[in-house]
């Protein structure tokens, strides 16, 4: 599934459009450490926290993830969105929490149940 | 080609554009996207580092035909027991730093994952000297 498909089923805000939209994700990772995404995320996913401050746009751009979810309904300040612009990242919100996100991210990746990361 | 990147203590908003940089380097040098992005997240967690613990920090990249050496000096107070800093989760971050995100004991062990060759030279009260080289397979 691309990002904007995703973006369109959990009608998710976008924040910042990113430089590829179009990009189809791998899988997602859910974490508010940033050092565990940093260890542990592929290219591609697409990453849920409640951070949303701007060090999660470096994390996000120096891992290749495919988008940055931040729940909550938080809405990130006008220099992480500028930051998410300058570095091509995809940043969107929900107001749901991490663990419904999760799932409704997986249902929408992995709706066979065959998924794997 | 060698890069040099200044780090300031504390400074979180400018944390990891060292490593962005580095990674359009890189980048632009085509090399291999799996062995650019295990440099750039040691980089990264080296970098953050200096910002969360020390005062000031220099980072010299040296990147070779085969090799890309990285070298971080800080100014800090330096790590008293460097087996006991590399264990997953151990950190002594500060809870301003720890409600970021950052100070889960990941960094270390996350470099040493991300790097071919690691080493750390330490003294309490004269600073951290880190260096990570990572092979370039052509």
């Amino acid at each position: 599934m691309k990002v904007a498909e995703l973006i369109e089923k959990l009608n998710l805000t976008v924040f910042e459009s990113g430089e590829n939209m179009n990009r189809e994700l791998t899988g997602g990772y859910a974490s508010d450490l940033l050092s565990d995404v940093m260890g542990k995320t592929k290219p591609d996913m697409v990453w849920i926290t409640l951070q949303s401050h701007v060090n999660i746009i470096a994390v996000a751009s120096l891992k290749d993830l495919a988008a940055i979810i931040i729940v909550h309904g938080q809405v990130p300040p006008s220099e992480v969105i500028e930051k998410a612009c300058a570095e091509g990242i995809t940043l969107l919100g929900t107001e749901s929490d991490t663990f419904l996100t999760a799932a409704k991210v997986y249902q929408c990746l992995f709706s066979d149940g065959t998924g794997t990361r | 080609m060698d890069l040099d990147y200044n780090i300031e203590g504390g400074d979180f908003t400018h944390a990891g554009e060292a490593s962005s940089h580095l990674k359009k380097i890189l980048k632009s040098l085509n090399l291999d996207s799996g062995l650019i992005r295990r440099t750039v997240v040691s980089m990264y967690e080296a970098e953050v580092n200096v910002v969360a613990h020390a005062w000031s920090g220099d980072i010299h990249v040296n990147i070779r035909p085969d090799q890309i050496h990285i070298t971080i000096t800080d100014s800090g107070p330096g790590i008293p027991d460097l087996e006991l800093a590399m264990q997953k989760g151990y950190s002594t971050a500060s809870p301003a730093v720890r409600e970021m995100g950052f100070g889960a004991g990941m960094g270390l062990p996350n470099i040493k994952e991300n790097s071919d060759f690691m080493d750390i030279t330490s003294k309490p009260g004269s600073g951290t000297i880190m260096k990570i080289v990572n092979q370039i397979k052509r």
